[in-house]
């Protein structure tokens, strides 16, 4: 219990709070386009962040008389009036809570906090933190068995699903999930609990191509009962697998999706090289898998996030976090479309544009970076999670319109680096509106594909998508290290490669660029609390910055590894050639790579090659080139890998 | 999982000295054959035998690990699985680290099944495998002859020493001579518990590691002598260690040149000479509870109840299917069989249920426990 941490506030004069609300409402209701950010005025800020709410996630009380908001940059949930949509109270949570779930009966909440590794149990009855226990890194989904008996929680670092004892939170067993574990699901039964991931599985087989493979993802279905895994469907192509839905009647399962197409140059966004976005449905109603697109010609549906399907299975709904819309989905013409049209033989789909039409029946504008959904028992009112906004879009499901925008409470101003995170995820400024920053940085991270980004010819210069956390001050940029600044990075070469569309204006590009510098580095979990090192990473990091080697020999100073990455980001920011350079690479220069949480961000080299950091030394450094090491026996390799694992 | 095993093992000693009774009044009814008082109330199965006539990607069967109603078969060309009446092979296509797999162990809290092989760990969990090897981890070598699974540890047998995975945070720990009293880094099998640890080194006995004190304790032959045995119940039969099996506070050890049980205080050792062992030479033992174990020898598959010995093969000179007993007394009869094991070499055993799961060097068997129980001359 950590009744410290807790925070109810029911703010009072009830009648005041109501008339500030139909105030606020009646405002919004007046904006032209509620897709439109809201207008930045001078006095916006650089350095700070204002506290804002950002909701991510939504759930409604089984009574329907609550809609609670997951608050992610302001580390609660806050719990509105269903109805009225008045505050209710807030409940403090732990850092960067990311995912929420009701029990079955509605009486305790559960918030995973991504940044604490620990879950908050709340009692819903007194809007009070009544337990908070420790998880695996990087807490994201969550649900509680019908029994509520067992919670089962997706962490996204240790890519693993962890079953706990529902009363007192001791963890029972782990169950190995996908890679970047992240959003569960649980089926109208109770019986089956879906775990999906967001970052693509390592390839099955180790081939000298693995990192020019097409990505591979999978639905991990979980016997809740038995609490173990019984099935993993697989999504061939697949990396980036967001909420998943399954109908009342448990026949159909649909799930967001994004199929990038890392295997052709990125730069040839006019051909459609970037990204499909696409829901695969799944079920009896289905038979075998299927993967339907969501964009349509001229008009993509760029990063698909959070999925419900109407109680009578009429409608399935999506938000489009890069589009900032929700799209209505007619099940049945959906399901007719799977039925009729001839199959291809890879069971998707993606590759057809004009397939949406047949089935997505409205494209309907909402706030910026729409994420988490909550349909109405009686499936007529949409709450959409405006996550950039600040507001939840309230969609009247018969008229296909957003009939209120609730504003949460929060800063009134827009700050330079909300606008430039508002940039980072809008697909608005790419042709098409097919990509966004974050359709390859995922939450501001990485993706785990590596992608052929230059026009000079297919599988031309291929690099591996590096992790966004801590990189101000660390030029240059990109794996030649040819871009001097940030700015160059999301400029220009942005702009010119990847977007083939509209130019930012000044203004947006500073917004940008102060937001990718603002990013900071997560916590490290292989770091003691304590601080000290275990007795595996003082060794290492002895090795790391050994200037000797076993055999007495002194190492030249370039050759070892605390020069290349020395510095507190690992980095010493200049350009080294340690043998890496494979036929297909124009240079065998590049640049030191930082090491902060190195070991999130598998693979490794500039080509993603290394699978493991281990295959860094085992495999491409056969001459000492990238460090002294072969002298080193499997102990002590297994030393350095410990120490590095903790920058 | 062992409880079930232990309870199942119990029950089915109770039902063959029932049934042992039974049978023998009704064989004294219809003209008797034998004295019904030394014949031992060991259990009799038919065996159903599985080659690639009938589905086993190889009829070489290294390992073999019950899950349920799923039987695991580690073969010379892959991994097989028995459900359903119908096998299913994984093998380097689906990721497996190598063709050859050598040793098999269950996390039963997951459901995973560990998987070692000639080149790399495996783990095979709801049909998607991930492989460890010495390359892309820690893992110290490829040849992986042992593994088991403890909490959220995961406990390996190398050509190159031992070592330990954590799962929750990824780290490798190596053993080998460095850090631990090995002597040989050969390293063929281990069995982990919360408390202990043992490994079966190839030419350096049996190593101890206590998981509370973090120590290592070696116990090794005490007359050193590898063709004799000077000091039977002394300590370790013979250096030469294959297998071992900590099970009830018990540790049974095999080795080529015989077998050991020891109690933490005393050591009883096992030869042909003075037990129904068919052979010193032993590849496996697995030890069912306290007092019963079955090994798994080039001479046929025995089994032991603390008191008697049966022994389950085709004959060495007919091929015919056998079964020999040796009562606690020293008195050898043979029991009437019409099938037995695929092979004479055994490899490795399993339980389920009542049933057992046999690997040999020419198929895999399926001992199906039969009710009556018949003693001959």
């Amino acid at each position: 219990m950590n009744g410290s941490r807790t925070k109810c506030c029911v703010r009072g004069g009830a009648v005041s709070w109501l008339a500030c609300g139909a105030a606020v409402l009646a405002g919004l209701a007046m904006w032209p386009a509620v897709n439109r950010p809201v207008l930045a005025d001078t006095e916006a800020t650089a350095g700070t962040q204002p506290d804002y709410a950002s909701p991510l996630e939504l759930a409604i009380s089984p009574d329907g008389a609550r809609l609670y908001v997951l608050c992610q940059q302001s580390d609660e949930v806050r719990v509105l009036d269903a109805r009225t949509y008045a505050v209710l109270g807030r409940v403090s949570v732990g850092r960067v809570p990311r995912g929420m779930a009701l029990s079955r009966a509605g009486d305790r909440l559960f918030v995973t906090n991504s940044w604490d590794d620990t879950v908050s149990a709340i009692d819903t009855r007194a809007l009070t933190v009544v337990a908070t226990w420790h998880v695996a890194a990087e807490p994201s989904g969550v649900v509680e068995d019908f029994a509520g008996e067992r919670i089962f929680v997706a962490n996204r670092i240790s890519s693993d699903v962890a079953v706990l004892d529902a009363k007192t939170g001791e963890e029972q067993q782990r169950l190995m999930a996908g890679r970047g574990a992240s959003y569960l699901t649980l089926s109208a039964d109770g019986k089956r609990a879906y775990a999906t991931h967001v970052y693509p599985n390592p390839p099955e087989v180790a081939t000298s191509a693995a990192n020019r493979t097409a990505p591979e993802s999978e639905i991990t279905v979980i016997d809740a009962q038995d609490a173990k895994v019984v099935e993993r469907v697989p999504l061939h192509s697949i990396a980036g697998v967001f909420h998943l839905a399954i109908s009342a009647d448990g026949r159909l399962g649909a799930v967001a999706e994004f199929h990038p197409k890392n295997l052709v140059p990125l730069a040839h966004l006019e051909h459609g090289g970037a990204f499909a976005y696409t829901l695969t449905v799944f079920g009896a109603d289905v038979g075998k898998p299927v993967e339907v697109p969501l964009d349509e010609l001229e008009r993509y549906a760029s990063q698909p996030f959070g999925v419900v399907i109407a109680p009578d299975k009429s409608r399935i709904y999506v938000t489009i976090a890069g589009s900032e819309c929700v799209l209505a989905i007619d099940a049945p013409r959906l399901l007719r479309f799977v039925h009729d049209r001839p199959r291809p033989a890879s069971g998707s789909y993606a590759r057809d544009l004009s397939a949406s039409a047949n089935y997505v029946v409205a494209r309907i504008p909402v706030g910026h970076n729409p994420r988490g959904l909550a349909l109405s028992s009686d499936g007529r009112r949409l709450f959409v999670a405006n996550r950039l906004d600040d507001t939840i879009s309230v969609i009247d499901t018969r008229s296909l319109r957003v009939s209120t925008t609730i504003a949460l409470a929060g800063p009134a101003t827009m700050s330079i680096l909300r606008r430039g995170e508002q940039a980072f995820y809008t697909a608005r400024y790419s042709f098409q509106g097919q990509i966004g920053c974050s359709s390859c940085h995922i939450d501001s991270t990485f993706d785990g594909i590596q992608w052929n980004l230059e026009p000079n010819g297919f599988g031309i210069d291929i690099v591996d998508n590096k992790v966004l956390e801590d990189i101000k001050d660390n030029a240059p940029y990109k794996w030649n290290g040819a871009n001097p600044n940030i700015p160059t990075e999301c400029g220009p070469r942005t702009e010119k490669y990847f977007w083939r569309s509209e130019n930012y204006d000044d203004r947006t590009l500073t917004d940008l660029v102060m937001y990718v510098r603002s990013l900071p580095a997560r916590p490290n979990r292989w770091r003691q609390p304590s601080g000290d090192f275990t007795p595996a990473q003082e060794r290492g990091q002895a090795i790391f910055e050994r200037a000797v080697d076993k055999f007495g020999k002194p190492i030249p100073i370039g050759n070892r590894c605390s020069y290349c990455h020395s510095g507190p980001k690992g980095t010493s920011q200049k350009l080294f050639d340690v043998g890496t350079r494979k036929l297909t690479d124009s240079s065998g220069i590049f640049k030191a790579p930082q090491l902060t949480n190195i070991a999130l961000t598998a693979p490794y080299l500039h080509d993603g090659s290394a699978a493991t950091l281990e295959e860094i030394w085992t495999v491409f450094n056969p001459d000492d080139k990238h460090g002294r090491t072969n002298d080193l026996t499997k102990d002590e390799l297994n030393d350095l890998i410990e120490y590095l694992r903790t920058r | 999982m062992m409880r079930r095993v232990i309870r199942d093992w119990i029950v089915v000693t109770l039902i063959f000295a029932g049934t042992a009774a039974g049978s023998f009044a009704q064989e004294r009814k219809l003209g008797g054959i034998r004295a019904p008082s030394a014949a031992p109330p060991v259990p009799r199965f038919r065996f159903e035998n599985f080659t690639t006539a009938n589905g086993l990607p190889s009829d070489h069967v290294f390992s073999v690990l019950v899950d349920r109603d799923r039987v695991w078969a580690g073969t010379e060309n892959g991994l097989a699985v028995y459900e359903n009446r119908a096998w299913k092979i994984y093998t380097t296509k689906e990721g497996l680290a190598h063709r050859a797999v050598l040793s098999l162990a269950l996390d039963k809290r997951t459901g995973d099944v560990w998987a070692g092989t000639m080149g790399g760990l495996s783990r095979v969990s709801a049909g998607r495998i991930e492989s460890y090897t010495q390359l892309n981890s820690g893992l110290s070598n490829n040849v992986v002859y042992g593994v088991s699974v403890e909490g959220e540890n995961v406990w390996v047998a190398t050509a190159s020493g031992a070592c330990r995975l954590n799962l929750h945070t990824g780290q490798w720990s190596l053993y080998n001579e460095r850090n631990t009293p090995m002597r040989e880094i050969w390293v063929y099998g281990v069995s982990a518990t919360a408390t202990k640890v043992y490994f079966a080194v190839w030419g350096s006995g049996l190593l101890e590691y206590d998981q509370k004190t973090a120590r290592w304790d070696i116990y090794d032959d005490p007359d050193n002598e590898t063709e004799l045995v000077l000091f039977k119940d002394q300590g370790l039969i013979h250096d030469i260690v294959s297998s071992v099996s900590y099970v009830d506070s018990i540790v049974w050890a095999s080795t080529y040149f015989g077998n050991s049980r020891y109690d933490g205080r005393y050591w009883h050792n096992f030869l042909t000479k003075d037990s129904g062992l068919p052979s010193n030479f032993t590849n496996v033992v697995k030890g069912v509870d306290a007092n019963h174990a079955w090994f798994c020898t080039d001479k046929g598959l025995a089994y032991y109840d603390g008191a008697n010995w049966a022994v389950y093969r085709p004959s060495l000179t007919t091929g015919k299917p056998e079964m020999l007993v040796r009562d606690a007394e020293g008195r050898t009869s043979k029991v009437p069989v019409s099938t037995a094991p695929a092979h004479n070499y055994i490899l490795n055993i399993d339980f389920q249920g009542s049933d057992i799961w046999v690997a040999t060097a020419k198929g895999l068997s399926h001992g199906i426990l039969e009710q009556h129980f018949v003693a001959t001359k």
